[in-house]
């Protein structure tokens, strides 16, 4: 049985200016999609870093695809970042002056074992098959729509076949029908990688397209129904 | 390239206009200093050249640049007076080689220099197409100044005429085309040279026209036994060919025939020292060498140039304190690039290689804009003794 993509337990970290994230337990279970919601503040976008390996928590423990990631080095925890975990941030966040193909072949830049350069191209090629870009491969980010931007970011997310994707409100700068077929693409490719999917998200119409859902307002796991 | 280093370039390749403005703006720092010291120590190594294979210069008491400048460079503007016989005279006392050269004259803006055939010999002038000049009338070219001209053997060359409007001054005189010399890469190259007579004709000091017992007799406005004197109305050759060659003759004073310098080649150390120190205890003409007052001129020209340095160490600094604003505000804007790369695991080195990169690659390309400025810049401006002239 491969071990779960993510497990937290006993969570604690706080900021200097009074903010404080507390969770008790969260396993995500392999291919499982994950909203995150809750009040603007409240630390979702905190948690996603943490499990990320971005910021370090003052207790607990952060497991991701059986790997203790908060004992790690700070360039371990990089490492294992650009290795097993794809990010999707709500901007975005492209390279202006890389044009898409470039865009989605920049985790491999950052790969501390890069793939050969023909087997990133053939990866870089297959992924943006699958996400329809394979005409738009050659333009800068400021020549595309949104929605294509949107599926670049998402290809730049699963470019290293990572175990969990996490995404930071990736559709909050879509209009709904934008929004809902984005979700659908993140999760159909995720599920393509054998990927675990968790998403902040403030929009609760897309929440149908998850597994689960669970709201930090409390800062307490709550499953839905 | 990949990494941070292949994204350092991809980036300037992807912003062309700021990164050429860059490079262009350190390129030129770089490059002014570079083309000043690469372009004195060229006028430097030129000027002694010259100087040092012309062991001594008779020339008119004063300025001892304009001797030499006039002599060696054919600068005209102050080109001072030394009569022929000086020259018949030196060359009677001293063991060696004695040169004369009138430098006065000009032919369409070119130095038209008049000397002998022992000129061409110690210089190591030999023609590349046609002959040296053996008549009066002919003139051979310079290397450079037969290309700039488009003159080749058999073509006319016109000398400049000094005054429009005073008729009691010569007319241009046209010259035949004998030969052009091979390239030397001297100030040689730039001019054109005749003889001694084709260079007093043009000054005026001796002409050629018709016999006054063959002219119309309203022509003649007296006369004795000894000579006829003419209306200036009869006009002079304006050329000089084998055929009236015989007409010219000069009306002064032959001893005022002018010279601007006499060139010496001693057969010695001895006969330098000797001949020199005479010339100048007698003191109507001063014996210079060359190499010493090239050397005082020079040492005029590298405190410009450390001055130019000064100024380029000024430049330089300003340029660095902008470029590091220049990258410090990029950094700023950049910021959202940075955190992302950061946030999607990039090792903290990379995000400095990455500005490095960048950075690394404008200095090299404005070392090689500098380069590149600098080769051309000296190969545009090639002999710059021709601004002596």
């Amino acid at each position: 049985m491969s071990a779960a993509p993510l497990r937290l337990e006993g969570l604690r970290f706080s900021h200097g200016d009074g903010f404080q994230l507390a969770l008790d337990q969260l396993e995500v279970a392999p291919r499982e999609r994950i909203a995150l919601i809750g009040p603007s503040g409240c630390g979702k976008t905190t948690l996603l870093h943490l499990i990320a390996g971005i910021l370090v928590p003052e207790a607990g423990q952060i497991e991701v695809l059986g790997q203790r990631i908060d004992g790690l080095s700070d360039a371990a925890r990089r490492a294992f970042r650009v290795r097993h975990i794809g990010l999707v941030f709500q901007e975005f966040e492209l390279l202006d002056y890389l044009t898409a193909a470039e865009n989605l072949a920049l985790p491999f830049r950052l790969h501390p074992d890069p793939l050969p350069r023909a087997e990133a191209e053939a990866r870089v090629q297959q992924l943006a098959e699958r996400l329809g870009l394979q005409d738009l491969l050659q333009r800068r980010p400021a020549r595309l729509s949104q929605g294509e931007r949107q599926r670049v970011a998402l290809g730049r997310a699963l470019v290293t076949s990572p175990g969990l994707v996490l995404g930071d409100e990736p559709t909050g700068n879509l209009d709904p029908d934008n929004a809902r077929r984005s979700l659908d693409l993140l999760h159909e490719q995720a599920a393509a990688e054998d990927a675990a999917v968790l998403v902040v998200t403030h929009d609760h119409s897309l929440l149908d397209r998850f597994d689960r859902v669970i709201t930090l307002a409390e800062l307490r796991p709550e499953v839905s129904a | 390239m990949r990494g941070a280093w292949g994204l350092a370039w991809l980036r300037l390749q992807r912003h062309p206009v700021p990164s050429a403005i860059l490079v262009l703006c350190l390129g030129l720092t770089i490059a002014l200093p570079w083309a000043g010291r690469a372009l004195v120590a060229d006028y430097r190594t030129q000027l002694l050249a010259r100087a040092e294979a012309t062991p001594l210069v008779l020339g008119e008491r004063g300025d001892r640049f304009d001797v030499v400048l006039a002599a060696l460079y054919f600068r005209t503007g102050r080109a001072g007076f030394v009569p022929f016989p000086e020259a018949e005279r030196l060359a009677a006392e001293a063991p060696g080689v004695v040169v004369p050269v009138s430098a006065r004259a000009t032919a369409q803006g070119a130095p038209l220099v008049g000397t002998t055939p022992e000129y061409f010999e110690q210089r190591g002038l030999v023609a590349a197409t046609g002959d040296l000049p053996v008549y009066a009338g002919e003139v051979v070219l310079g290397h450079a100044l037969a290309a700039e001209l488009g003159l080749t053997v058999g073509d006319a060359l016109f000398s400049d005429v000094r005054e429009l409007y005073d008729l009691a001054v010569p007319p241009a005189l046209k010259l035949r085309v004998c030969g052009v010399l091979a390239a030397s890469g001297t100030a040689d190259d730039g001019a054109a040279f005749v003889d001694l007579t084709s260079c007093w004709v043009l000054e005026g000091f001796a002409h050629g026209h018709d016999d006054p017992s063959e002219v119309d007799q309203a022509y003649v406005l007296g006369g004795d036994e000894d000579g006829v004197v003419v209306s200036g109305a009869l006009l002079s050759y304006q050329e000089i060919t084998p055929e009236n060659l015989p007409s010219f003759h000069d009306h002064g004073d032959p001893e005022r025939l002018p010279l601007t310098a006499l060139l010496y080649w001693p057969a010695s150390d001895k006969d330098a020292t000797l001949v020199r120190t005479r010339v100048n205890q007698r003191g109507s003409y001063q014996m210079l060498r060359p190499v010493e007052v090239v050397d005082e001129l020079l040492a005029y020209v590298l405190r410009v140039r450390q001055l130019m340095d000064g100024l380029s160490l000024v430049l330089g600094a300003v340029t660095i304190a902008l470029g590091t604003m220049v990258y410090a505000l990029s950094s700023r804007l950049r910021a959202a690039e940075f955190r992302t790369l950061r946030r999607m695991g990039c090792p903290r080195a990379f995000v400095a290689r990455l500005v490095l990169g960048e950075i690394l690659a404008v200095v090299l390309l404005a070392l090689a804009f500098a380069a590149l400025a600098t080769f051309l810049v000296r190969t545009a401006l090639g002999d710059l003794t021709v601004w002596l002239q």
